[in-house]
């Protein structure tokens, strides 16, 4: 691979004073409001922040881009001697895909399924570069090797769907790097990723970065991932800079107080607590989608008043354990039995009182509420139907529900669009407890949401168990909101149990093979955390399963 | 409402949200109406004008539907502007009954399509099993035979009544109607939100007409357009063939068929004669064309606001 020349100013980027506005509403609002940021070549800058803070839209601004209904009002974007902020697309394009790439976020959504992952990946140079294909491929192929992607050879003659979501990310990087460009933008490269996946992908970036001496904006609202990425931290919020410093003494040391909120809630954690008094127990079930089977003799048990974690990465079966819970998908084998009785496996056949006392929460609000129904109604709904509450009393009802999601009754006639991600949650929240069931289902409930309102979110779900004795079957890939929540964790792998007990025992060594790997693969706010990890790896006597990827 | 309980401070109340602006229906038509373009105004006059025309051919029209002068085929005059028929009835208004009753044929038509089309098509896509099937399949069949000449077969077997007009090009229409509420309603039905009212024990009529309904109602008014335009264009064809409205009342598609004949006779008048007779069908034929031509402008103009297409 040829060395791409570099001039010698170790500047590379240098924003100045950006402002970006959106069009919404029939109305500019501003996004970013006057942020600078300087990048030296070879080094990573890590873009934190929850979300609407800005990050992704100054990201993109990095490269002169702005998505359709944006404007750059105001600032320069010099990136080697040019300013991206006035350039002309016909000079963009020019830069983008050889000197500047962008990685997104959902690898399998930005991939064209129609053609082969190898022409994709060097599409961009063999648009701009004078190479020659065949030289091209072998270097895509060199990649493809240094990211550790299975088969490097022919991976890259596969569509994109046969692939995994992993190698796809690492096939996009491959895709950005096969340019040798100066700078890469990540956009949240690893959020939709099992943690398991997460550390190979990570490793296989952090590498190629310092390999090729390559300038990086990660952007990303997990602090733990960003903490072994990057060399220095910007945390942005409303679309102005909290703070920025180098990532060590951002970490022992933040000044302002909202990064030092960001860093505590990792920190959530409560004592679990065992009970016998079984109120939920599925035993011996297995399920299928089709001819598909997806559960092999799983046995869980919910005791009263408790919280359950059921972890395990995406494929694990556990959601298909949910499905199994609410009748949604009747098992082929097995029992359910609720508070004594055995559930019928139809959801059809089940009586309203059995359905009112088992309720769910999805991981995605958004698409959990009737867009066109106001939070009145998405609430009022159960009362009426379970409980025949109508009129001012529903209202009334209605009204000491959001109170107790610490919303008040101003939101009574709003629409879900017009809330923020974790209101959504809570309207969610209150829209199961007003069925005032003894099980709430929680799916992922707080995966999709930013670090602080997770922890409310959290918080809220353990306070209403305290009150109301609520029992939480609490589905989950991500370690610390299990420790945050649950008295008793299930692990679960290829639609297998591979171990249930009290969340000690399972957090505590020794562990069986796959919960060691699960465990050790999720990030610490420490950032030599990847270092030490793949250190052991190596060492071997960890991992002893490859996660299937 | 009661009265209030204070708490300390909530944390989630100072989210910020995508709070948008409250708008009410008026203000909301109203920048909707603002940004509508030139087609969208010609396309929605013209329809207001056609439905006043309709509502009001009683009381607007100078002659009664059905009477005959003592002149038949009369050139245009000032005691009948556009001339007289065939049989010697006023033109102006045969034309202005005919939006009475075309109109009104192809609206209560596309209306029982919908009825049933959207019915059938939502039902098929919330159950997605063997429902679905049924349906899908028997609408497939009776999509594989031509329209026009299923509705000719069958109007022949019963008879053209204006109820029979209706109920048959209803249900054959409602087939297209199917298809498209059923692939819309598909992406809907898979929405978390209608799980979570299926696990609640809701009934599939409170699922199709509450949790759905609402958010595919954009196409299907949309569709709603179309399909009218498509009927009345059938009901049309079916009348120019005799088998559509039957005489004494009075239709644009029979109209045409009552005056093509003179389009062949058109080159021996001399000029001022020849445009009259030329004109005579393509009088209500016009008519047929300009409604068709305004519904379109304004369904293309409400799609592409419904769809998010917009290029702010």
């Amino acid at each position: 691979m040829s060395e791409a020349t570099k001039t010698p100013s170790p500047l590379l980027l240098d924003m100045k004073n950006i402002c970006i506005e959106g069009f919404a509403d029939e109305r500019w609002h501003p996004i970013i409001k006057g942020v600078d940021l300087q990048l030296n070549r070879g080094e990573v800058l890590g873009l934190i922040g929850e979300s609407g803070a800005g990050k992704s839209t100054l990201g993109k601004a990095a490269m002169g881009y702005t998505q359709p209904g944006c404007r750059i009002t105001q600032g320069e974007v010099w990136f080697d001697g040019q300013d991206l902020a006035q350039a002309k697309t016909r000079e963009k394009r020019a830069i983008w895909g050889t000197r500047i790439s962008y990685v997104a976020q959902s690898a399998a959504a930005s991939f064209n399924p129609a053609h082969r992952l190898i022409d994709q990946t060097i599409r961009a140079s063999k648009r701009l570069s004078d190479r020659n294909e065949a030289e091209l491929r072998r270097d895509a192929i060199e990649l493809f090797d240094a990211l550790n992607l299975p088969e490097p050879e022919t991976i890259g003659q596969r569509y994109p769907h046969q692939v995994s979501g992993g190698q796809l990310q690492r096939v996009m990087t491959a895709m950005a790097m096969s340019s040798l460009p100066d700078l890469i933008i990540f956009d949240e490269p690893t959020t939709a990723l099992d943690v398991t996946t997460q550390v190979e992908v990570l490793a296989s970036i952090r590498n190629i970065v310092s390999q090729f001496n390559t300038a990086a904006i990660y952007i990303t609202h997990d602090l733990a991932v960003v903490a072994q990425m990057a060399d220095r931290i910007k945390v942005l919020r409303y679309g102005e800079e909290v703070e920025q410093a180098d990532t060590r003494t951002m970490l022992s040391d933040p000044k302002q107080d909202y990064t030092k909120s960001l860093w505590s809630v990792r920190s959530l954690e409560k004592p679990g607590h065992a009970s016998d008094d079984v109120l939920l127990a599925i035993e011996n079930i297995d399920a299928a989608y089709g001819t598909a089977k997806v559960l092999h003799d799983v046995s869980i048990k919910l005791p009263r008043g408790r919280t359950v974690a059921v972890v395990g990465e995406s494929g694990s079966g556990k959601s298909t354990a949910a499905r199994v819970i609410t009748g949604l998908l009747p098992q082929s084998k097995g029992s359910v039995t609720f508070d004594g009785q055995a559930l019928p496996p139809k959801l059809s056949n089940r009586s309203k009182e059995q359905l009112r006392r088992i309720q769910m929460i999805y991981q995605m609000a958004d698409t959990a509420m009737n867009p066109r129904q106001t939070v009145g109604q998405i609430i009022g709904r159960p009362l009426e139907f379970y409980l025949g509450l109508r009129g001012k009393e529903q209202e009334r009802r209605v009204i000491e529900l959001l109170e107790m999601i610490e919303l008040d009754a101003s939101f009574y006639d709003r629409l879900p669009d017009e809330l923020s991600g974790g209101q959504k949650q809570r309207i969610c929240i209150a829209r199961a407890l007003a069925a005032e069931p003894d099980i709430i289902i929680c799916d992922e409930v707080t995966s999709a949401l930013d670090q602080i309102v997770q922890e409310g979110i959290l918080n809220l779900l353990q306070r209403l168990q305290n009150e109301f004795g609520i029992a939480y079957l609490f589905i989950t890939h991500d370690i610390a909101t299990v420790r945050a929540i649950s008295d008793e964790i299930v692990v679960m792998w290829q639609g297998k149990v591979v171990e249930q007990g009290m969340k000690n025992e399972i957090l505590s060594p020794p562990h069986p093979a796959y919960s060691e790997l699960l465990l050790s693969s999720v990030p610490e706010m420490n950032p030599d955390w990847l270092d030490t990890l793949l250190t052991r790896r190596e060492a071997g006597g960890e991992g002893v399963i490859k996660a299937q990827d | 409402m009661t009265e209030i309980k204070p708490k300390a401070a909530p944390s989630a109340l100072n989210e910020t949200g995508a709070v948008r602006l409250r708008r009410s229906r008026f203000d909301r038509l109203r920048i909707l109406l603002s940004r509508a373009p030139l087609t969208a105004w010609f396309g929605m006059i013209v329809v207001a004008i056609y439905g006043i025309a309709a509502v009001f051919a009683p009381w607007i029209a100078p002659y009664g539907e059905a009477e005959i002068f003592a002149k038949a085929d009369d050139v245009w005059s000032k005691e009948h502007w556009l001339g007289t028929d065939q049989i010697g009835r006023d033109v102006l208004t045969r034309l202005l009954y005919g939006a009475r009753n075309t109109v009104g044929i192809a609206l209560g038509t596309t209306m029982l399509s919908f009825l049933i089309g959207g019915g059938l098509g939502l039902m098929a896509a919330i159950d997605r099993g063997w429902i679905d099937q049924v349906f899908s399949r028997g609408i497939d069949v009776l999509m594989a035979i031509p329209s026009l000449i299923f509705a000719l077969m069958l109007l022949a077997i019963f008879d053209s009544s204006i109820i029979g007009l209706i109920l048959i090009i209803g249900v054959l229409d409602a087939t297209r109607v199917f298809r498209l509420a059923r692939s819309v309603s598909l992406n809907i039905a898979v929405m978390d939100y209608v799980e979570a009212a299926r696990l609640r024990g809701e009934n599939m009529g409170w699922i199709m007409t509450r949790e759905i309904l609402p958010n595919i109602l954009p196409p299907l008014i949309a569709e709603f357009g179309l399909r009218f335009i498509f009927v009345f264009l059938t009901i049309a064809a079916l009348s120019f063939l005799g088998m559509g409205v039957q005489p004494p009342t009075a239709d644009w598609g029979s109209m045409v068929r009552e005056n093509a004949r003179w389009i062949t006779y058109v080159p021996y008048f001399p000029f001022q004669e020849a445009l009259y007779y030329a004109l005579k069908p393509l009088l209500p034929a016009g008519c047929i064309a300009l409604l068709t031509i305004a519904v379109n402008f304004i369904v293309d103009w409400f799609l592409h606001e419904t769809s998010g297409l917009r290029d702010v």
